[in-house]
């Protein structure tokens, strides 16, 4: 997983509320065999309009997305954040997401962070012309006009984050206890191990 | 069994799989003594780490793997370096895209899936399962099936397992009791990897269904009904025990039914304790332990069942003489009415943001306030999906269509088979012909329109009676109405061409 610490360039002024996974990557994109390339398919209802912010010459690329309240409701489908994630976006601003969702952004080193509506609104003004830095180690977001919002996140996921850990690497540090349990298990209940 | 390591050392203790919302929960044990649940007792045989956090490291037994959700998992052990943990554990099958009509030309050759990117998504699979050693069912294979038809027919889903697959309907495999939940494809390659997950415990839930169900009323009607009386989120954070006289009396094939849709009513999991129903099931099944491992087994099994005294977190009583045929009138599983019922008015809902709901849900339903359920007509018929394809389901809708015709209106009627078994049971019954005779068309086994994947669609704007278990907006196809039924009632509605009272054909 990339690690992630500082990000600093264009913000997408997106706002909208209650963006959902189907807004998010459409549910046609579910059938492909890859997490790469996604981000064609990211927000495609929103770019079918040749005016959308997202392939404009001032956000394209930009690596933060601030929205409204309810980002990533609806399905569980991870392909929400590989989508956002391969359209170069590091951070998602937001008063509040769905749970899957930021569970989903964190273990693909999306940092979702929550700020108040107030502070949304003022990043969406900055976001109009400036660029935005968000310092995930000082768990603030600042603009160039001496804005300053602090956010808070779970100490564990913030770790996972900057240290670009993913949980798989974590569960093999608990290697000996888990072949200790196999063992354990064909002991007590050899019947376990399916007929071959 | 083993809860060793609880001390450990653990900086890594608060990362929550948070697509495993198993939320909340945390309860102290006061030692083992302490009556408990059957999920606890199976939750506490599988505990590998205990963090101090409260979450665990759970083992898994059963690892179930379809085309969908797995090609970016083994993209990611790829691009890793790692490997399959335990092979033997895992069993991959294609179910959600394969094609329902012939499979073989005459010659015997495979016929090519149309859709570009479902063929991808099979050919990873067949290219995959090999690769890392796993368990595979071809498509065309006789045992091929959709995934939770086929764990607990091959006697590869047990009783006090644990069992995950990418996908939400894994609960199904609650019905033989097993602790059994749907994970996301990060979750599928963490289980490949390390043949764990991170989890937190669940809340414990008991809905206990007391009596005799009435006749024409049938193992979907019983979790329609529960759906609809505890709401789709009334099981958020809990995992679902289903208790009482008529689920001890309903088949291992009708306790599938219930649990599959247990998270329709918001629960991760549902749990039917396993007894001698369960075991004269699975006894001899392929997979099934066999001689002195089955008697340790059953052994086991046995112990398993909730102790007097112990308590759940919320209970939910139901009585079985208030279960109708059920059918559903909206776009969510709780919008449940008795089939002699009427559309609700959204103004009846107290919660405002209900009533909303209930609107859109009618004017996407295209159904006025009032209407009498039993003169909606239906255009499309769909038998099949995880929650109703096994014999007994196919065996229901037969006696109903038996002698009868499919209505004139009704455009496009299909029955699928869950697994190959099944279909080759059903044959050897003659269902297929008394469902071909009446106008159906009889499938080769998978999804189907129970999602719309592959080419089994409904139209935009038409309705079909549907045994399978979401009527989410577009679910069985974009624009698509869907009303969740029992077989039976499906068979009812095709012949009439219209949601029927069963138990008018039955009479
Ligand atoms: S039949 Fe439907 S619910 Fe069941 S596994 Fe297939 S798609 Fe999922």
């Amino acid at each position: 997983m990339k690690r992630l610490e500082n990000v600093e360039g264009r913000a997408i002024p997106l706002g909208l509320k209650n963006v959902d996974t189907d807004v998010i990557i459409p549910a046609h994109w579910l059938k492909t065999t890859s997490r790469e390339g996604m981000g064609r398919g990211a927000f495609e209802t929103l770019r079918a309009d040749p005016d959308n912010l997202f392939d404009s010459a001032e956000y394209k690329g930009a690596p933060i997305l601030i929205a409204g309240d309810n980002f990533g409701c609806g399905s569980s489908r991870e392909h929400a954040a590989w989508a956002i994630g391969d359209l170069g976006i590091r951070v998602v601003i937001a008063p509040s997401y769905s749970d899957i969702f930021s569970g989903n952004a964190v273990k693909n080193g999306i940092l979702p962070v929550v700020l108040p509506q107030a502070a949304i609104d003022r990043l969406m003004e900055v976001a109009k012309t400036d660029p935005v830095h968000v310092d995930l180690d000082t768990q603030t977001v600042t603009t160039p006009f001496q804005d300053r919002f602090t956010f808070e996140i779970d100490p564990f996921r913030k770790m996972c984050l900057l240290e670009g850990l993913d949980e798989i690497s974590l569960t093999e540090k608990s290697d000996a206890a888990i072949a200790a349990y196999e063992q354990k298990l064909d002991a007590d209940h050899p019947w376990l191990r399916p007929a071959a | 069994m083993a809860n060793e390591g609880s001390e450990g050392t653990t900086e890594n203790c608060v990362f929550l799989c948070h697509s495993l919302a198993l939320l909340c929960g945390r309860r102290k044990w006061s030692g083992m003594t302490r009556p408990r649940t059957l999920y606890e007792k199976i939750w506490d045989a599988h505990v590998v780490e205990q963090r101090p956090d409260g979450t665990a490291l759970i083992f898994i037994d059963r690892h179930l793997v379809h085309e969908v959700t797995s090609p970016q998992a083994f993209a990611g052990l790829r691009a890793s370096g790692r490997t399959v943990r335990r092979p033997d554990l895992t069993l991959a099958v294609p179910d959600h895209n394969v094609q329902t009509t012939a499979r073989l030309d005459a010659a015997g050759n495979k016929l090519p899936i149309a859709d570009p990117e479902s063929a991808a998504q099979l050919a990873a699979l067949e290219k995959n399962a090999p690769e890392y050693g796993i368990r595979y069912i071809d498509a065309v294979a006789p045992e091929q099936g959709i995934v939770h038809v086929v764990g607990p027919e091959q006697g590869f889903s047990l009783p006090g397992t644990t069992i995950v697959c990418g996908d939400s309907h894994t609960a199904c495999h609650g019905g033989i009791g097993a602790l059994a939940f749907g994970i996301g494809t990060s979750e599928v390659e963490h289980v490949l990897a390390t043949q764990t997950l991170l989890l937190q415990p669940a809340k414990t839930m008991e809905v206990r269904v007391e009596g005799d169900v009435g006749p024409g009323v049938s193992a979907k009607d019983i979790i329609l009904h529960i759906t609809g009386v505890i709401g789709a989120a009334g099981g958020t954070g809990h995992v679902i025990e289903y208790t009482g006289s008529a689920i001890r009396a309903l088949s291992v094939e009708g306790r599938l039914t219930v649990s599959n849709m247990a998270i329709e009513g918001g629960a991760r999991a549902g749990l039917i304790a396993p007894d001698e129903t369960t075991f004269a099931y699975i006894r001899g099944r392929p997979y099934a332990p066999k001689g002195a491992d089955w008697d340790a087994a059953v052994a086991w099994w046995k112990s398993l069942a909730t102790d007097p005294g112990a308590t759940y977190d919320k209970v939910v009583i139901i009585d079985a003489a208030d279960i109708a045929p059920s059918v559903t009138w909206g776009t969510s599983p709780e919008d449940v009415v008795p089939i002699t019922g009427l559309v609700p008015d959204p103004e009846s809902f107290t919660d405002p943001s209900k009533q909303a709901a209930a609107a859109k849900s009618l004017a996407y339903m295209g159904l006025e306030p009032g209407m009498r359920m039993q003169d909606v007509p239906v255009e499309n018929i769909f038998i099949g999906s995880c929650t109703n394809s096994r014999i007994e389901d196919l065996r229901a809708a037969a006696a109903v269509i038996k002698g009868r015709r499919k209505a004139a209106n009704v455009r496009w009627a299909i029955v699928v088979p869950g697994s190959g078994l099944v279909k080759a049971q059903a044959e050897a019954e003659g269902l297929d012909r008394i469902f071909t005779d009446a106008g159906l068309e009889w499938r080769e086994p998978g999804c189907s329109a129970c999602l719309a994947m592959n080419p089994d669609k409904v139209p935009a704007g038409e309705r079909c009676a549907s045994t399978s278990n979401r009527n989410f907006v577009g679910r069985q196809g974009p624009g698509s109405r869907t009303h969740l039924v029992s077989p039976a009632m499906a068979a009812a509605a095709a012949v009439t061409g219209k949601l029927t009272d069963v138990r008018e054909l039955l009479a």
